[in-house]
């Protein structure tokens, strides 16, 4: 099989050029994973460790009357039992750092272990530590629980009435305007953002389409499942490896969970087998310490498929309604949507982002969006890569593409006639800055896919569907530290968890903005004693904003080799330049590695550092094109060909960028037609396997051509955007545009499955 | 904690003895596909695995004289569609051997072990009854023999009693101007079990069908023999009528269930669309060519 070397087409729109920045070399961590040597978080043993595992609920919806767990003490090998007993009361406490700081601990605390009740199939209920797994898995059989079932609530339509069973008793809706509803109910916030007169822009409107959308929940799919091993010492150090997307993070919810002091936790970040949102957040690391701390032993603990797939934080399943007001020259006039999202067992859902984003590839004058976060008798979802934002565009981009189809208007010619761009309107944001959702169009239509007619083939239904999609990204803040070698090699210590490639494209910055070879740069991603506050590996930021934290460390490593030089040649450290990773003053000249050496001579080490917290990190936008074939006979989508098309800003390390844009078609693709939890009456998982939670395989996906388009970010020095995420939320609507080409059918639910496909057909014949 | 115990004997005889001695608590291990992977999530309680592998009869792989074959209860899949006679003669069931997970599974899963797990889904079943393959068990009575359409008895369960095992297959001879395929219907790709699966035999002289069988997956307790759909083409010439004729009594005898895996009205209806293009297949192989469409 050849290997495929073709360079994806880049698109720039700037004259920028650079020495390092979009070029391809061999990344750091390459060599380490390909062979097996690469440590992640099961590989860590600890002399005397024992094992942990947890106890999880087998109802939905429960009171919990007892918990006896003395048979299993009894047990041989059996040396502790906790449950949430063993947590301390939170009280009043808000949670900080993560994706979504500000929510109460009381509830992140009742979600590890279940207090009083369990909220979703699969809660925990109690752990226990013992000399080896099997005796663990003994001992949960041996620990009685009396539950009263309780009526369990599961889609968000149902727990919204007013007669629903009430999930926590003391929730009372933080309403929109600021006041608290009075009755508790399942719904923990609304939200209402407007812009305009959302009536008189309908009121102008010559065509309007409104239509309606619900979504099974979906999982993020990551390899490598949960896991945690903590040591608790004697003198309350506490040492925790782990894998998850922050470990600045996890010591912060440890010290919320565990009321421990943050200065004697050390988490050290594992290598990582995929999160895309739903490693930022503890499970097991608690429980891993308690355990720890009660039997005086490490404790390591690892889920198992099904528990990740039951306990973990899946993303929202829910509803969102979105009406769209067009004159009939195709100008958008008012659009109002609705998104109810399943938060889960507790509230904090990620609505308030797809709210963000339901509109966002276009101008809108009018607008209004409410959001209701809303607690159900499922998992405590999580973010799940642009999380929130592939809900609500594949409702907006469906409305979009029937707009197009009813007033004949091409659908590129459409979103470019009505796209945002610089200085337009953003929900809840300042007004745009520089965006390339036009940018990103007008390569669409010029691409091989668009400008080729789609091949017919007899007796086959096929079609070509468009879709755009936008994600706001985030800052949050990192931290790096550079340290420069006498041989004029740098370690530069970061506190990002690598999941997507992003310690070379932040040695990359460094090494550009220093001069150096990308060779000469040796990024490690450190724990939390060892560098800076860095917050969750998540809102693509990493490249964004740890970058950032590069390009200012290597400044101020030139700054202190400027001065060390200036003291040699006795020369103003201002008067010395830095070109090329060269510095001269006054007919003296040094490279960086020359530098190094002459300063090892006077004992001077620089060690260039920056945290930074930056807040333009600038919106993603993605143009995806979908061919695919409907087996009108049993309801198959096959997708024949895609095309996904990206601004990246500016690309740092293009192949990185490309396997995003690939990953999250690939993942984006399995949403829209097969993967959703399936549930029975009582609320019981049934698929908690990957047999039957049906992620594509490489046999279900064709290549995925790629376009990187570059329109600069202004918020960053190299106009970085985060890539990451934007390149899930086309891919559903584009294969629903493409089954509508294809049928003429209208999907209205997420994943778009063979049996509903097949059942849509069957109802329109 | 569970101990278990292994064995290997080497006879039929042995391996009747052990199971004989041991009962429900003592299973046959051939590529151990299912029961590894059952008795690790406890769907199954196991503590003998008497391992199926050291005893000749059950990793034959031959031809008998009159030009039946026997085929060993643990020869594993990959055996079969390397083997150029039997892909020839028996394509449904090389068909199913093709797409039973992946190619690691398929070089220890066997057709026999596939029927002993007596899943509804499971896809060399179909095949099997569509070739009118016969059971050749032993036990401590001695040895019997089973139609394949009549082992399975419910989800798991089979006509093996307490000390039986399952030692070969006997797949009759097909006659000249006979083809069959096999093909099931999933969501994905690959790695997947059968929503629907539909095998199919034909026997032709020129257009005209002279024998007929159909089997379906999934859509039943027990993989089915829908022999009235077979029996209807009987004289009919094998064109697309005579097909939706025999779909249609597939269609009809399925009585499937709504699952994770499927719902009730799409089983049904792939009931129906298998068949035929497992019809198709079987009539293009009868005449020398292979089929072109589905999996």
């Amino acid at each position: 099989m050849a290997i495929d070397t073709r360079v994806a087409p880049k698109i720039k729109h700037h004259d920028e050029e650079y020495k390092v920045i979009g070029t391809r070399p061999i990344r750091h961590d390459g060599l380490e994973k390909v062979t097996g040597e690469a440590r992640y978080g099961s590989d860590i043993n600890l002399p005397g460790q024992l094992h942990g595992k947890v106890l999880r609920s087998p109802h939905a919806h429960a009171r919990i009357l007892s918990i006896d767990a003395s048979r299993a003490q009894a047990l041989d090998g059996v040396s502790a039992v906790i449950t949430s007993a063993d947590l301390p009361d939170p009280g009043d406490k808000l949670t900080t750092g993560g994706e979504a700081p500000g929510l109460p601990v009381k509830f992140k605390s009742a979600n590890m272990l279940a207090r009083g009740k369990v909220h979703y199939h699969g809660h925990a209920v109690a752990a226990v530590a013992a000399t080896n797994q099997h005796i663990a898995a003994e001992a949960l059989k041996l620990i009685d629980v009396e539950y009263e079932v309780l009526e369990p609530v599961l889609e968000v339509w149902d727990a919204m009435k007013p007669d629903a069973p009430v999930i926590i008793e003391d929730l009372y809706t933080a309403k929109a305007d600021g006041t608290t509803a009075e009755e508790p109910s399942n719904v923990a916030a609304e939200m209402l953002y407007e812009v305009g007169d959302v009536d008189a822009g309908f009121a102008e409107a010559d065509l309007v389409v409104d239509r309606e959308f619900t979504f099974g929940v979906v999982h993020q799919g990551y390899i490598e499942t949960h896991n945690a091993t903590a040591n608790w010492l004697k003198d309350g150090h506490l040492h925790v490896w782990c894998s998850s997307q922050g470990a600045f993070t996890i010591r912060q919810e440890l010290a919320d969970l565990l009321n421990h002091p943050i200065t004697k936790i050390h988490v050290v970040p594992m290598e990582i087998g995929g999160g895309f949102g739903g490693k930022t957040t503890a499970y097991l690391e608690p429980l891993a310490a308690l355990l720890s701390q009660q039997t005086g032993h490490p404790v390591k603990m690892a889920m198992d498929r099904a528990d990740v797939l039951k306990a973990t934080g899946p993303t929202p399943g829910g509803y969102v309604r979105v009406k769209m007001g067009v004159t009939n020259d195709g100008t958008i006039t008012a659009g109002y949507a609705n998104l109810a999202f399943d938060a889960g067992g507790y509230p904090g859902s990620v609505v308030g982002a797809g709210c963000r984003c339901v509109f966002a590839p276009y101008n809108m004058t009018n607008a209004k969006v409410e959001g209701f976060d809303v607690v159900v008798n499922k998992p405590k979802t999580h973010a799940y890569r642009a999380p929130g934002a592939t809900h609500a565009e594949f409702a907006s981009e469906t409305v979009v593409d029937e707009i197009c189809r009813t007033l004949d208007i091409d659908p590129v010619e459409f979103r470019l006639k009505n796209s945002a761009k610089e200085g337009d309107w953003q929900l809840a944001m300042p007004p745009y800055p520089r965006i390339g959702h036009i940018e990103c169009m007008e390569a669409a239509r010029d691409s091989a896919q668009w400008q080729t007619p789609l091949e017919t083939a007899p007796g086959k239904k096929r079609g070509r569907g468009i879709a755009s999609g936008f994600w706001f990204n985030i800052g949050f803040t990192s931290s790096v530290i550079a340290k420069l070698n006498s041989d004029g090699s740098v370690t530069l210590l970061e506190g990002s968890t690598d999941i997507g490639g992003t310690r070379t494209s932040v040695a990359m910055q460094f090494a550009e903005t220093l001069g150096i070879a990308i060779e000469d740069v040796d990024p490690i991603v450190a724990d939390t004693d060892s560098v800076g506050q860095t917050d969750v590996t998540g809102g693509s930021r990493v490249t964004f904003a740890t970058g950032l934290a590069a390009h200012n460390a290597a400044n101020d490593m030139k700054d202190q080799i400027a001065e060390g030089l200036a003291d040699l040649w006795d020369v103003a450290a201002d008067s010395i330049t830095h070109a090329d990773g060269t510095f001269s003053a006054n007919g003296n000249s040094a490279t960086v590695r020359e530098a190094a050496g002459l300063l090892e001579e006077e004992g001077v080490f620089p060690i260039g550092k920056n945290t930074v917290t930056p807040t333009r990190e600038g919106g993603a936008f993605a143009v995806h094109i979908a061919d695919v074939e409907v087996d009108e006979e049993t309801g198959k989508v096959e997708v024949l060909r895609y095309t996904a098309v990206q601004d990246a800003g500016v690309a740092i390390y293009p192949p990185y960028v490309e396997g995003q844009m690939q990953g999250g078609v690939v993942q984006g693709v399995g949403w829209a037609l097969n993967e959703e939890y399936v549930y029975d009456d009582d609320g019981h998982l049934l698929n908690a396997s990957l047999l039957d939670y049906r992620m594509p395989t490489a046999l279900d996906v064709p290549n995925i051509e790629t376009i990187i388009v570059e329109v600069p970010n202004p918020g960053h020095p190299y106009g970085v955007r985060g890539v990451g995420e934007v390149p899930i939320v086309p891919p559903p609507a584009a294969v629903a545009n493409a089954i509508h080409d294809a049928t003429g059918l209208r999907m209205s639910h997420l994943p778009m499955s063979p049996p509903r496909v097949q059942a849509a057909l069957a109802a329109q014949a | 904690m569970r101990a278990i115990q292994y064995a290997a004997p080497s006879t039929v005889e042995d391996a009747v003895a052990i199971l004989a001695e041991h009962g429900s608590d003592a299973r046959m291990l051939a590529g151990g596909t299912d029961l590894i992977v059952q008795v690790r999530e406890d769907a199954r309680d196991t503590g003998v695995f008497v391992d199926a592998k050291k005893i000749p009869e059950l990793m034959e792989l031959s031809v008998n004289a009159d030009g039946s074959t026997t085929l060993g209860a643990a020869v594993p899949c990959h055996q079969l569609y390397n083997d150029a006679h039997f892909t020839a003669t028996y394509p449904a069931v090389t068909d199913a051997a093709r797409i039973i997970g992946s190619t690691g599974i398929q070089g220890r899963a066997s057709v026999g072990g596939n029927l002993c797990n007596s899943g509804p889904a499971g896809d060399t079943i179909p095949p099997l009854i569509v070739h009118s393959a016969v059971c050749n068990i032993a036990g401590p009575d001695g040895e019997r023999t089973v139609a394949v359409e009549d082992f399975c008895t419910a989800p798991g369960r089979n006509v093996l009693a307490d000390g039986e095992l399952l030692v070969s297959l006997t797949l009759p001879k097909p006659p000249a101007g006979s083809g069959s395929h096999y093909l099931r219907f999933i969501p994905r790709n690959e790695m997947d079990i059968a929503v629907v699966g539909a095998g199919a035999w034909l026997q032709l002289d020129g257009e005209t069908i002279t024998a007929a069988r159909t089997g379906l997956g999934a859509v039943a307790p027990t993989p089915l023999f829908v022999q009235a759909a077979g029996d209807a083409l009987v004289g009919m010439t094998a064109d697309e009528d005579a097909f939706a004729v025999a779909a249609d009594i597939a269609r009809d005898a399925a009585s499937p269930i709504d699952d994770m895996r499927g719902t009730i009205a799409h089983r049904k209806q792939l009931s129906y669309v298998l068949t035929q293009r497992a019809l198709r297949g079987a009539k293009a192989r009868a005449q020398g060519g292979s089929p072109t469409n589905g999996h």
